[in-house]
């Protein structure tokens, strides 16, 4: 099949960059997206050309790694799936598609359409984890957890860090993402000791982030692939609320965002100013 | 003498205001106060339709206890001006948060209103500014005179003005967008969404939208139809 793509080209985070047509003649209508660049890069690097730079690894939808703009919607017009598992026959014979990046401040440009997602790692680091006590198996039944509580809990802990919530959101907001994370160690029973102070932390690195607020618009769980209800969000407000109100002392800490790559430096950490 | 410098950090109202979270649950908690007055208000008006008198009395009702009146009104300038501050401080941040933008971005999953309401808003300060010279204050009289006591005449004279009626509509109609949009939405800002309640909370935000403008804008209506005059 044929297809017209229109890549959004940028060298580096501070050349300028423009969008480049390529027309794709040969395409297979089994190929998925990721694999249509793969041809197209085979062919642009044979002419002595700079391949497209994307971001990719499972190539099955459960890494998070890939993802972009196809026609102005996140990870593209298929509901629930991601660039890497939507296939060229969802679109029509000599379609332009138009491919940009996410944009954010938080997601700050790598190349082509890979963007630096660090700033959802420090917001993971800040509090997406629930602390245990080290020693021997604990027994398989000591803590019980509820089916609904369980299917829930997994419900949220599908999101894989895309960023396509972020990207999709009018006010580049990362709620969705934050959420899940906090709604699912939040739910379960073990991640209930650190639910105060894990939703402190996180909102905190969250807002330090330069992410816009949430004002409840909805686009992102539209685009997600993990289709991550607006549940969450409440989820992360409800618990943001409870722990600002029973707050014993301030031990909320945020890492000053970074945007370079490190070799060898060392790592600021702020208390909160947010 | 070390002294320790308390910064906005340390202060934990401050801090709460400070999070984009804390500031939507004071615009949640700050908008539900102003539906309420929002709703007490278009019951208030509707009085027009049994004369005279009966607004009147009213009108006069309201302002029997000045202590209890400038409390309600405290109450409502607070309300608005925090409603306000938190909205502006997020629309700053909503333009940083994404200097580069899209060539072209498609919207799948949200509702108009949603996505306007940032118009809807300072499209209705406008008009209560506006509302509150006219019919408050009486500084505005685009229908001749203002009678301070006689809330019926000056309700009438005014919408017997074209554009007055108008503009009224207007606004009425995109108060109607704020609130189908607001009023379920204040639920999710301070932490309540529940797969089986939130679509009622939608279709209940949406039934009350409708609900309050129509009955706001029957007063306009009636008086340019000449059924009240
Ligand atoms: S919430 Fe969905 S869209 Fe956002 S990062 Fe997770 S999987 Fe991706
Ligand atoms: S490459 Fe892993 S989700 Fe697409």
């Amino acid at each position: 099949m044929r297809l017209k793509l229109k890549i959004w080209r940028q060298q580096s985070r501070s050349a300028a960059g423009k969008f480049v047509s390529y027309p794709m003649d040969d395409a297979n209508p089994d190929m998925s997206m990721l694999e249509c660049l793969d041809v197209l890069n085979e062919r642009l690097i044979e002419a002595g050309e700079d391949p497209v730079a994307f971001e990719h690894d499972c190539r099955e939808g459960i890494c998070g790694s890939c993802g972009f703009m196809i026609n102005g919607v996140a990870h593209g017009p298929l509901p629930a799936t991601t660039v890497c598992q939507l296939t060229l026959r969802h679109f029509k014979e000599g379609q332009e598609l138009v491919l940009e990046p996410w944009r954010a401040r938080a997601f700050p440009l790598i190349k082509d359409l890979v963007v630096d997602r660090r700033s959802f790692d420090r917001i993971i680091s800040s509090g997406g984890y629930v602390s245990v006590s080290t020693g021997s198996a604990p027994d398989g039944n000591a803590i019980l957890v509820s089916k609904e509580s369980a299917d829930r809990a997994m419900d949220a802990a599908a999101c894989i860090g895309c960023g396509a919530c972020v990207a999709a959101c009018p006010n580049a907001s990362a709620a969705l993402f934050t959420g899940a994370k906090i709604a699912h160690l939040g739910i379960l029973p073990q991640g209930k000791p650190e639910r105060d102070v894990r939703a402190l932390r996180m909102v905190a690195q969250m807002n330090a982030e330069g992410f816009g607020g949430c004002t409840n618009i909805g686009e992102c769980t539209g685009v997600c692939p993990k289709e991550i209800p607006l549940e969450v969000i409440a989820a992360m407000n409800r618990d943001y609320i409870r722990g600002s109100w029973r707050e014993r002392d301030n031990l909320v800490t945020t890492i000053r965002p970074f945007t370079e790559w490190s070799t060898g430096s060392k790592l600021k950490v702020d208390r909160a100013t947010e | 003498m070390a002294t320790t410098v308390l910064g906005a950090r340390d202060v934990r109202p401050a801090r709460f205001w400070a999070s984009t979270n804390g500031k939507k649950a004071v615009m949640a908690v700050t908008g539900a106060i102003l539906f309420l007055f929002v709703i007490g208000h278009m019951l208030g008006n509707l009085q027009i339709f049994e004369g005279p008198e009966k607004l009147n009395d009213y009108g006069h009702f309201l302002h029997s206890v000045p202590e209890i009146l400038w409390a309600v009104r405290s109450v409502l300038i607070v309300s608005v001006v925090l409603h306000i501050w938190a909205s502006v401080q997020l629309a700053v941040r909503k333009t940083k948060a994404r200097p580069v933008g899209y060539s072209h971005r498609d919207n799948i999953a949200s509702s108009y209103a949603s996505r306007t309401m940032y118009w809807s808003g300072p499209i209705l300060l406008a008009f209560v500014i506006y509302h509150l010279l006219h019919l408050t204050a009486g500084v505005i009289q685009p229908g001749g005179e203002f009678v301070p006591a006689d809330v019926y005449h000056n309700v009438v004279a005014g919408f017997q003005v074209w554009y007055v009626s108008a503009w009224y509509v207007f606004s009425m109609v995109l108060l109607a967008f704020h609130i189908r949009h607001g009023a379920w939405s204040m639920f999710q800002s301070v932490g309540f969404n529940h797969p089986r309640h939130t679509p009622i909370l939608k279709k209940g935000a949406l039934a009350l939208a409708i609900l309050i403008a129509a009955g706001y804008i029957s007063v306009p209506v009636s008086v340019m139809l000449g059924v009240v005059k």
